[in-house]
């Protein structure tokens, strides 16, 4: 039977919540090699990571990556089967449709239908693509979202805007699972189909109420911000230490970004 | 329209992380000074509001559904630049956790969606209410067409990224390193979807969450509508605007008086019939125009065929009353599409 938009609403809604519940539990195993690592240096060699790979013009030192990226889930104990269900497949599939028609619309020499140019930007594409995405999900499957978050930190980033961040995500559990109820509640109470006019009428004030909802939140949390003293200026604790595995992780991603980015100039 | 990494080469990436770092600076502090103690939690709870959006599955006419950003209600709702960090916090968090848009293009994605789309759809929003009253239909119509047009103005800026990346970057055998198609597919491609369905999406979420806070909660509205009162006592209605069209629709023959085709829009035709060349070059201050026409213009024309050419439909003998039937076919096709809009209200 075809699902109803609220059907599908629902899932995604709730695929968000299984995927955030996925990765804090992975983030606390703590016998995993990246869990152990220090916040700040997965978040600045993996950048690192994305950026040397986005800078390499080379497909075999990209594929290096990529067997890095799963060698290290692998010694996190980061299930390969969830990396598929999550990240691989999601992105095979988005990218896959993109990259498809350029393999013969791309002009250059002729094998059969496609073009050598054709599968090369193909495939450089999807490479680029799921190794960007393998990395910066590793990094969100080993780090506990409040460390990642403080670590944003060395990147520079105003304090108030990491703040916001954190509020945000907290926030957003509770708004998922408000607009998970409103749908579930509208879904056990509907018998029938609804004709199409309802039905966008249904999602509209769905959303408006979600709007109001969400004034009266913040209003609240404002208030409770308030009361507990706070001024408008905010605060993070850094309670971080670096260890010299921690240094020699750092140099490892550094060194690896530097050679992929110049063995492919 | 998330872009994931791998499609925009790292100089495009720094490029927009550099045009998009002075809007969110302006914005923090714009909100840091209007709200005070305020700013955060109510961003921070927006953005969470923001990110829930973009996950709904939306149903649109003719049975699809559709995914909308929310710009344009965010737009709305909180001015533009508050809808500026919501919807950048949003992008950021999607692209950090859930891997939805790349880390190195997530400059780019906020510049398209959050401030392209935000600025251009608080303007039109504004432009198009200007101070109708708080519950009049057409502050419903203004927010629809500010999202409809904020999705796809956001659409067009990533086709041109994208568009730009096989003239900049190829390997030395030639294949593009990042995103394989030039302007020519890339735009289209990326246009079409956009200008149907996303473009939908947003258009009836903006219209309809601001139909709905009408009836439910007007104050919502209020900070972007500072010339309207809640009780409606300023409402002059649609009323002008109805005088108005019906001038335009009774003045449409005297597009038929003008001589020649207007100036840029000919065709290939043109180009080798004498009475045509002639007309170009007299509205060209007498520049005559190629003997043959443009090689380009020849393979892009033949690329789609209007099913009413030259506004006469091939059925009717005269091509002044065709023309005539194309401008109320045309102002009738707008009008159905808004009636429908105007119905979310009731």
């Amino acid at each position: 039977m075809k699902r109803t938009f609220v059907e599908k609403s629902i899932a995604g809604l709730a695929a968000g919540m299984s995927f955030a519940a996925l990765a804090e539990a992975s983030a606390r195993e703590q016998s995993g090699a990246l869990q152990r690592v220090d916040p700040r240096v997965k978040l600045a060699g993996m950048f690192a990571l994305i950026v040397g790979v986005a800078a390499s013009h080379s497909l075999s030192a990209i594929g290096a990556v990529f067997l890095l990226a799963v060698t290290l889930a692998i010694a996190s104990r980061v299930a390969l089967a969830d990396l598929a269900k999550w990240v691989w497949m999601p992105v095979l599939l988005f990218s896959g449709c993109i990259a498809l028609p350029a393999v013969f619309l791309t002009p250059g020499d002729r094998i059969g239908l496609a073009t050598v140019q054709g599968l090369r930007t193909a495939a450089f594409l999807l490479l680029r693509a799921e190794t960007a995405v393998s990395i910066s999900s590793l990094l969100v499957l080993t780090t506990r979202w409040s460390n990642l978050l403080k670590a944003l930190r060395v990147l520079r980033l105003p304090v108030v805007f990491v703040v916001i961040l954190g509020m945000t995500y907290r926030y957003l559990f509770l708004m998922l699972e408000t607009a998970l109820a409103m749908f579930e509640s509208r879904e056990s109470r509907t018998v029938g189909v609804l004709d199409p006019a309802d039905r966008r009428r249904l999602a509209t004030a769905t959303v408006g109420v979600l709007l109001s909802k969400s004034y009266q939140l913040s209003s609240e949390v404002h208030l409770a911000m308030q009361s507990r003293g706070f001024r408008g200026e905010v605060y993070v604790l850094d309670e971080f230490a670096a260890r010299a595995v921690d240094w020699a992780w750092l140099g490892l991603f550094f060194v690896v970004a530097a050679a992929v980015a110049w063995v492919g100039r | 329209m998330h872009i994931p990494d791998g499609y925009l080469s790292p100089s495009t990436c720094a490029t927009l992380y550099a045009g998009s770092a002075p809007f969110w600076y302006t914005a923090l502090q714009k909100m840091k000074r209007r709200l005070n103690t305020q700013a955060v939690p109510l961003l921070s709870v927006f953005a969470a509001f923001s990110f829930v959006i973009m996950m709904f599955n939306l149903p649109l006419p003719g049975g699809t559904t559709g995914h909308a950003v929310g710009m344009g209600i965010a737009a709305i709702v909180l001015g533009p630049w508050g809808a500026i960090l919501a919807i950048s916090v949003a992008l950021t968090i999607q692209a950090i956790f859930f891997g939805d848009g790349g880390i190195t293009a997530l400059g780019a994605n906020c510049f398209n969606m959050a401030i392209a789309g935000s600025l251009v759809a608080y303007a039109l929003y504004r432009v198009i209410a200007g101070s109708a009253a708080m519950e009049s239909t057409r502050r419903v119509v203004a927010a629809a067409i500010a999202g409809y047009c904020a999705i796809n103005v956001s659409a067009l800026l990533a086709a041109i990224e994208f568009g730009i990346q096989p003239m900049l970057f190829h390997d030395a055998t030639g294949a593009p390193l990042y995103a394989p198609y030039p302007l020519h597919i890339a735009v289209p491609a990326m246009m079409i979807g956009h200008l149907t369905i996303a473009g939908l999406a947003e258009a009836i979420v903006s219209g309809g969450v601001v139909a709905y806070l009408q009836r439910a909660e007007p104050v919502l509205l209020k900070s972007t509508a500072p010339g309207a009162s809640l009780d409606g006592a300023t409402s002059r209605g649609l009323k002008p605007l109805w005088i108005a069209l019906a001038a335009l629709l009774v003045l449409t023959p005297l597009g038929i008086l003008a001589a020649g085709a207007a100036w840029g829009e000919w065709m290939p035709e043109d180009f080798s019939s004498p009475q045509a060349r002639q007309q170009i070059a007299a509205a060209s201050s007498n520049q005559s125009p190629p003997i043959k026409a443009p090689e380009g213009l020849k393979k892009l024309a033949s690329i789609w065929t209007a099913p009413m050419p030259r506004y006469a439909p091939p059925l009717l003998k005269s091509e002044k009353f065709g023309y005539f039937l194309s401008a109320m076919a045309g102002t009738g096709l707008i009008l159905v599409v808004f009636l429908i809009l105007g119905k979310l209200r009731t």
